[in-house]
Parts: C-alpha cells; structure tokens; sequence
C-alpha cells in the first residue's frame, strides 16, 4: 500500500510540474487572453522557456501602454513538455477551453505539423516564431521566422563569395529530422545550380542530443584536406551543439580554415559555452543581439529590467516573437476585433520596423520580409556581423530552388478564398505534397 | 630584412634628430589609428601599411586585432589595447605603452576583424616573426608561412633555415619552403626535391598540399607528384583504423563511466533505475555549482577545480541515492515493473527540479587547461581531455574493484546479492548493506557526471542521453559482472567508432542495436553471465 501512495505521490508531483492551464494574471474585468504554448519541460524547455518569457514580457509591456482595444490582455500559459501529440492536445486546450485570441509558441517543426489540424479546425491563428525549413503556408499561421531563402540561401552566397573566403567544398552537417533533411535538399539543389560537382558535397546525418563528435570532425578534418576552400554548414539541433563545437575547439578546426555557418546556434546556445576557440565560426540569423540600432538598444534594456538580469541574452527566435506579437496588436487595431478572419485579413501587408533596421511586412503568404545578416562568433558569445542584405529579403513558402516547386505561390489576401499552394502554372490551388 | 635594415637606420636617424622622432611616433600613432575607422577593405590597407613600417611593435598589434582586444576609443578615435577588468576595459596605448585606466564598455568600441582579415593578419605575423628568437613564435610563424605560402617569403624562409638549429621548426620551415617552390616558377629539379620532401612529411597537410599542386604541375611532374600521394594514402588507411581504435576506446570510456554505476545499482542489486542518468546530471551540476564557488571564494583554485569536483559530485550524489533507497526503492524490492514507473517518475522530477533551480539553459563548466587542447600521436588528434577521462574511468573501475573485492563493504554487499537470507542470518545488516550499494552506484554515477561535464552538455537532459546506452552495456556485458561491462563498454564503442565512418551516426546506432538484440537472443544472461541470483529469487 505504501508503495502505492509513493507512486501516486510521484505521479502528483510530475503532474505538477508539467503543469495544467495556468492563468499568470486573473482580472476582474474583461481581458483578451493570449495563449502561449511553449515546453517549458522535456528537452524543448532549453530553447522555448525564454520564448515564453518573451510573450509574458511583449504582453507586460503592451499591456503598460494600455492594452489592446481598451481592454487587458492576459496570457494563458501552457506546457506542452517537448511532447508533440501534447502540443495539439493542449492547443485544443488554449483555443477551446481558454478561449484565446491568438496563440503565440512551437518550437520545432514536428510540433507546428502536430498544431495544424487544431488550428484549421476551430480557425485560430497561430504565430511561429521560429527559422524553419519552408515548403508550407498555411491560411491559420503567421510565420514570422525565416524560411530558407532568407537564412539558408544568403549564407551559402556569402561562403561562396570572396568576403567569406570563396568556398568550392561543402559539408552539410546535421541532425536527423524534418527540418535539416528539408534544408539540406534545398541546399545541395542549390550548390549543384551553382556548379558544385556531387563529389565536393558531402550530407552527414547524426541522431538527436548526439555526443561523440571524434570521428565526424575528423571526417571533416579529412574532407577539408582535399585541396579546395571547405565549409561546414550546420544545421544540428539544440543539444549536440555543444559538443560539437567543443571538438571542433578541440581538434583544433578554425574558422579561417574551415569556417563553420549554423542556422540554430544563437547567443542562447553560446551562453553555455566557453566560446574562446569558436572565434570566427558562422551564423546566419536575421537578429544579432550585437547590432546597434536604437530600437534593438530600447529592446534589451526593457528585456533586462523585465527579467531582473543584465547578462540574459536576446536572440532571433525573440525578435521574431516581437515581431509576431506587434503586428498582431497591429492587425487588432486595424480590424477592430479579435475575430481570427477579420484579423488575418486585416494583417496582410502590415509592418513593423526590424530591430535591425528595415521594416517586416506580412507578405500575401503569411511569411515576413527580413535582413539576413551573417555574423562571426566573438570571444564574448556575441556574434560581430560581418555581412547584411541590402535590403529586406521577403519570404519565400514554396523554395524556387526545388524543381517541385517552382511556380508555385501562396496568397491569403482573403483569407476565405485564398490559396497555400497555387501552381501558377496549371492555374489550380493543389493540396500541398506529404512531406 | 632590407625593409628591418632601413628602419633601424631611419629609427638611429631619427634618434638624433629629435624633432624628427616625435613626427615619427605621430606617424606610427596616425598608421594605428587609422585600423580603426572604415570597412573591412580600408582595414587591410591600414594593417598593410603597418607591416611595411617593419617596426616591431607591430605584431602584438595585429595579433590584438585578431583576438579582438583592440579597441577604438569613442572621444578621440585612438585605437587601444583594452582588457576586460571587472565591468569595464583596462586600456593601454599600443604605440608608447602607457597605462591609459579604464573605460566603460560604453565609451569604446571594438575594431572589427574577420576571417579573412585573421588569415592576412597572420601572414603578416608570419612574416614579422620568423627570425625572432623565441621558438614558439619561430614554429608558429613557420606554421602561419606554410599556412598561407606567400612566394615572397622564400627569401626569409632561406635565410631562417640557415640558422634553425630546432628540428621540429625546421622541418616546418623546409615544408613550408617545398610548397612555396611548387607554387613558383622553378626549375623542375627543384620542384621534384621539393615534392619528395612534401610526400616524405606524410600527413593529411602533406596530402592536401600535393592534391592542390596536381593540376598546375608540369606534365613531367604529375607521375611524381601522384605516386606521392599513393603514398601518403597508403600510409594513412593504416593510421584511418588506428584512429578509429582509439576514438572507440574513447567512447568506451564514457559508457563505461556512465553504465558502471548502473552496474551496481542494476546488475548487483537488479534495481531497474531509470533515474539512474539523472545521478549523472547531478554530478554534472555538482561540478558546475564547485566551478561556481571556488569562483567566489578562491578563484586561484578554479585551475584545480576537478579535484574538489571529484569528491563532492561523489557524496552528493552517493547522499541522494542512500535517500532514494531508503525513501522509495526498498519498499519495492522485487516488484520491477513499480520500480520502474518510480525510477522513471523520480528522474522526471529530478530533471525538472534542477531546470527550475538552474534554468533550462546549458551551464558552462570551463576545462582546467591541462585538459583543454589536442595532442599528435603522429597522423591522429587526439584531445587531452579525452585521454584524462580514459584514465579517470580505468581509475574509476579499478577502486570499484578494490572496494568489492578488497573491503569488508564489499564482501557484504556480494553475501547479501548471492544468498540474502543466509547473509542475514550471520548478522549482516542488509537493509543498510542496500543503502550502501545503491549509494555507491549512485556516488559513481556522479563520478561519470564529472567526467561529461567537460564533453558535454551541462543540462538538465544530461542524463537522458546515457541512460539507453548504459543499459545497453550493462545487459551486455552479463548483469552483475563488473568485468562483463568493461568488455561490454568496449565492443559497443569500438564497433560504434568502426562502423560510424562507413555506415553514417544514425544507422551506426541501428545496427549496433540490431546485433544486441541479436546477442541477447542467443545468450539472454550476456556476455559474461553470472552464476548467482540476484535480490528478489
């Protein structure tokens, strides 16, 4: 019996903390709720704890200024726990039970397939705040990430440029799943365009929370030795960064041999790591913390005072929140009500200014417009830009790049009768392929 | 070496006329500063033109600007050293030296360099170097000459060849002079020598070198160059399995520091302990959280930080795991399937515990430098850090051996294992020979968190990446065999190491699953089955 009430006594302490619905703020008066859904457990909590710290702070602030349509807003907090059919279950959950207004989370790509059918369902609108590998738009999510032209495609033309060192040889390195394969396709599509022969390419999966780099930074140690300019493009997940880059420290690969580009390494993940012997090595992102702008300058400085912390870092997946977050007050306003088709046809070519200068305009297929900037690591776990688009790149849903893809276009100008996969070509909206 | 004559004559010149010296110093200052303003191109003019003045107090300089400790001071645009103290920047004049105190982080601002400037820059020291006569700035000036192998070096690298007198310098240097000689316009004869002495270096550098020069070589050239390379590949397939050797023991040793304290909490006492991975992520922390305290108290220490590490990562862990025993574990003795739903609930809320105490973010554990860097056994890199933690875990598994086979723990713990009833019956306390075995497991499940503080992450999943592979090597091995997991441990590394180049990390993984499974069904007890019976029959 004893045993028993231990295990219901475990069973009670895991249940709380993975959390039900958690109300932050109970007003008396009428609020519009704001739902988060962000893992705040499980292997996820690493990346998106600071995104939903973000969404309670853009509410915090927002809220200072007066709310939205004169009333509070009031985030609605839930933990999915890393676990995708959660994600959708608890979806269910914002929209149906918490009546939110919008739903602002997801992290990886898996988790935002598992929330699609919710969100068509009961029509809400989600904002993905998160770079993602493309090859989706949707009439119910905002994306206000990257897609691949505008963080994949820029960073290999710098690599190849003469600025970053003329690169003939390609390592794309990455972890197994939607995300890197999608991008890596795209990729390997795209150097071949370029005139990089099959042999100078070289695609190496590892699975998830990988720890033993030895052999795979030899093995681009020995593929670096060829004879060409080599480049390692990375795109591993979270955890098996760390590890990674320790080796490469380790081993001795630098950058001014073999530069190394990320598409997930931010300041969040260099926090964790004595960045001394990464000098040098690339990412390409559309938001450094490091870029002097007064609005980036006002972001940080209202960000450390919310969290009560000077050495907590901003990152990309942040700005896009912000980014997210503003048009949709943005879309409210101008729609006067927080009905999702209202909002979605009002929030069509709105835009807020960048933090990085520039401005991101929602584009007919619910993607933004975008600098790309591409900065080298310091010895500060700060990234120095070292290259920037002239300009706002725009999204681009459906790659040009893919041979599938070409003329095919998204357009929700009106959300009830718009496409997510319009094929210029035949003139029909088709659905979009299994990926 | 003209350029160094002249300026150590215009330098006596200017000495005797001093007016001239102060134009000169305001010269060098005005060169310094002028790093600062413009883009990356106006960056390389200016380190240009500071590399023809030949003055020597050039390359710390540039070496400054490569590591990013050059600075631009706001009010007056001077170009400084700065160094971090505290929360603001010590700064120090580059062109006379003198201490100019401090600044804010908001007063100045970095001069921006890049790869492409870090490689021109190191040319450029290089080149400024070679003749010093300090042989660490020799080896790696002749390292940054072969790097780059600038054809207007070969003048320099004769001269500094003629007076080397240190072998490993030299050789650098003679290599770095036969790629230069296969770059320029030569006599074939001299670039036939100089393939022979690439082709005899016989490493992976050497390899690339002949690789670039195969399509640009004379037609005469080419056979020589080729078979060159058929040589250094012939040599390296060799050194290819020598590598994966080691890389495999390796990752032996960081299983077997993972899965031998699994050996004892699983294989000795047949608890099924999924929270087992969490005592690793404890120790980790436990690692983390002395880092921090020595920080505070003895930062002097932080070089010696493993040494307390080792220790209290050991008894933290150790007191835990006596608590979960005594707590929850001995009132499931024999019931697996509750202890496993209990262990795996208790590891779920250890991680989310220490998320909530530590946040979910990465911590980082800094290496002691003796651990930090690589090491050549001829053609392989290995890490140091890698080579301590094989020597820490034979240590590990070495006193684990004593204490059971040595002390009167020890033999306690095997009575009560082997006939739990008779062991009680002359007197053995086994409720508290329990406690310690499953503390013991735990403490060394600590152990290992030391250990992969310093390779991987410090995160609250930490554990969750070994747990799988421990029992994999545990069950193995045979269960309850320490000697089973030492060779479990190693074939499932060295075979994951050996199949890794070849079948990719992911299918690496499959199939060496695939053949456990296969294993396991023809010999269910493991590799080294014991003859006894475990706790509960």
């Amino acid at each position: 019996m004893t045993a028993n009430r231990v295990l219901a006594g475990i069973g009670l302490g895991v249940a709380m903390t993975v959390g039900g619905l958690a109300p932050v703020t109970a007003f008396a008066q009428e609020t519009i709720k704001v739902g988060v859904l962000h893992s705040l457990s499980g292997t996820m909590a690493i990346s998106e704890t600071t995104l939903k710290d973000t969404m309670l702070f853009l509410i915090d602030e927002q809220n200072k200024k007066g709310g939205l349509l004169g009333k509070q807003l009031e985030a609605v907090v839930v933990d999915p726990a890393s676990d995708w059919p959660l994600f959708a279950e608890k979806a269910r959950e914002l929209i149906a039970v918490g009546k939110v207004a919008a739903v602002f989370g997801c992290w990886t790509s898996s988790s935002r397939k598992s929330v699609l059918p919710v969100f068509k369902e009961l029509n809400s609108i989600l904002f993905y705040p998160v770079q993602y590998e493309g090859e989706e738009s949707e009439k119910n999510v905002i994306y206000t990430g990257a897609a691949p032209n505008q963080q994949a495609i820029p960073a290999v033309d710098y690599l190849m440029s003469e600025d970053g060192g003329s690169v003939k040889r390609w390592v794309l390195e990455a972890t197994d799943y939607v995300y890197p394969r999608t991008t890596n396709k795209i990729l390997e599509q795209y150097l071949k365009d370029k005139g990089v022969a099959a042999e100078d390419i070289k695609v190496n999966y590892t699975p998830f929370g990988f720890s033993d780099w030895q052999t795979e930074v030899a093995a681009i140690k020995e593929f670096g030795s060829a004879g060409k300019k080599t480049a390692v493009v990375s795109t591993i997940n979270g955890d098996a960064n760390v590890p990674f880059y320790k080796e490469l420290g380790n081993q001795g690969v630098s950058a001014e041999d073999i530069p190394v580009v990320a598409f997930s390494v931010g300041e969040e993940e260099l926090a964790g790591m004595d960045t001394s012997a990464l000098v040098g090595h690339l990412a390409a992102w559309n938001y450094f913390q490091s870029v002097d702008t007064p609005a980036n300058a006002e972001f940080i400085k209202a960000w450390h005072t919310y969290i009560k912390s000077d050495t907590r870092t901003t990152n990309d997946p942040m700005e896009a929140a912000y980014l997210g977050f503003n048009l949709w007050v943005q879309a409210v306003e101008k729609a006067g009500t927080t009905d999702t088709d209202a909002v979605l046809k009002a929030i069509v070519g709105l835009s807020v200014p960048n933090l990085t200068g520039g401005t991101a305009t929602v584009l007919p297929n619910h993607h933004l417009t975008k600098p790309v900037l591409i900065g080298e690591i310091q010895a500060d776990g700060q990234f120095e830009t070292v290259w920037k688009t002239d300009g706002d790149v725009p999204g681009d849903a459906w790659s040009d790049v893919l041979p599938e893809d070409k003329g095919i276009e998204a357009d929700w100008t009106d959300p009830l009768t718009g496409c997510g996969h319009f094929d210029t070509a035949t003139k029909t909206c088709g659905a979009a392929p299994a990926p | 070496m003209a350029t160094r004559i002249l300026s150590l004559i215009a330098l006596l010149l200017a000495m005797i006329f001093a007016p001239v010296t102060a134009m000169a110093q305001d010269d060098f200052a005005a060169q310094v500063n002028a790093l600062g303003p413009g883009s990356f191109a106006d960056r390389e003019k200016a380190i240009n033109a500071l590399v023809a003045t030949g003055d020597e107090r050039v390359p710390p300089i540039l070496q400054a600007l490569s590591d990013g400790d050059l600075y631009i001071r706001k009010v007056d645009a001077k170009v400084l050293f700065g160094t971090k103290a505290g929360g603001a920047f010590a700064l120090k004049d580059p062109v006379d030296g003198a201490d100019l105190g401090t600044a804010p982080s908001a007063d100045i601002e970095k001069v921006k360099s890049n790869n492409g400037l870090r490689g021109k820059i190191r040319t450029a020291i290089g080149k400024m170097t070679l003749l010093s006569t300090d042989g660490a700035a020799r080896l790696s000036a002749a390292q940054n000459v072969l790097k780059n192998a600038d054809p207007a070096m070969l003048e320099l690298l004769d001269q500094a060849l003629t007076t080397e007198a240190d072998p490993k310098i030299k050789s650098t240097m003679e290599l770095a002079r036969a790629v230069i000689v296969l770059k320029t316009e030569g006599t074939l004869e001299a670039k036939r020598a100089a393939v022979e002495t690439v082709a005899s270096h016989g490493d992976r550098a050497a390899r690339t070198v002949l690789a670039n020069n195969l399509d640009s070589a004379p037609e005469e050239l080419k056979p020589v160059i080729q078979s060159g390379i058929n040589q250094i590949d012939g040599t390296l397939v060799v050194w290819d399995v020598g590598q994966n050797l080691l890389y495999g023991i390796s990752l032996s040793s960081v299983l077997l520091l993972a899965a031998i304290g699994l050996a004892i909490t699983f294989g000795v006492m047949g608890v099924i302990n999924m929270a087992h991975g969490e005592m690793v992520m404890l120790g980790a922390y436990t690692t983390y959280a002395v880092q921090l305290l020595l920080q505070a108290v003895a930062p002097g220490l932080m070089e010696y930080s493993l040494a307390f590490a080792v220790p209290a990562a050991f008894l933290f862990t150790a007191l835990v795991g006596v608590a979960i025993e005594r707590g929850i574990i001995r009132w499931l003795y024999g019931r697996p399937l509750e202890t496993l739903l209990a262990t795996w609930g208790l590891s779920l809320v250890l991680q989310q515990a220490v998320r909530t105490v530590f946040g979910p973010t990465n911590k980082p554990v800094s290496p002691p430098t003796w651990m930090s860097g690589t090491f050549d056994l001829w053609n392989i890199s290995f890490t140091w850090n890698r080579l301590w933690i094989i020597v820490f875990a034979i240590a590990v598994f070495a006193i684990l051996q004593i204490i059971l086979n040595r002390t009167p723990l020890g033999l306690q713990m095997r009575a009560v294992t082997q006939n739990r009833r008779m062991a009680s019956a002359m007197g053995i306390r086994t409720p508290f020979v329990d406690a310690m075995t499953f503390g013991l497991g735990s403490g060394i499940a600590g152990l290992a968190g030391v250990a992969l503080s310093q390779i991987d992450n410090v995160s609250p999943n930490l554990g969750q990446n070994y747990i799988i592979d421990s029992f994999m090597v545990v069950v193995f091995g045979g269960v309850g065999n320490l000697w089973g997991t030492l060779v479990g441990a190693l074939s499932l590394g060295v075979a994951n190491k050996f199949l890794e180049p070849y079948a990719g990390a992911v299918l690496a993984k499959i199939v060496i699953l695939v053949l456990i499974i296969l294993f396991i069904q023809r010999r269910p007890r493991g590799l080294f089955a014991l003859k006894g019976r475990s706790v509960e029959s």
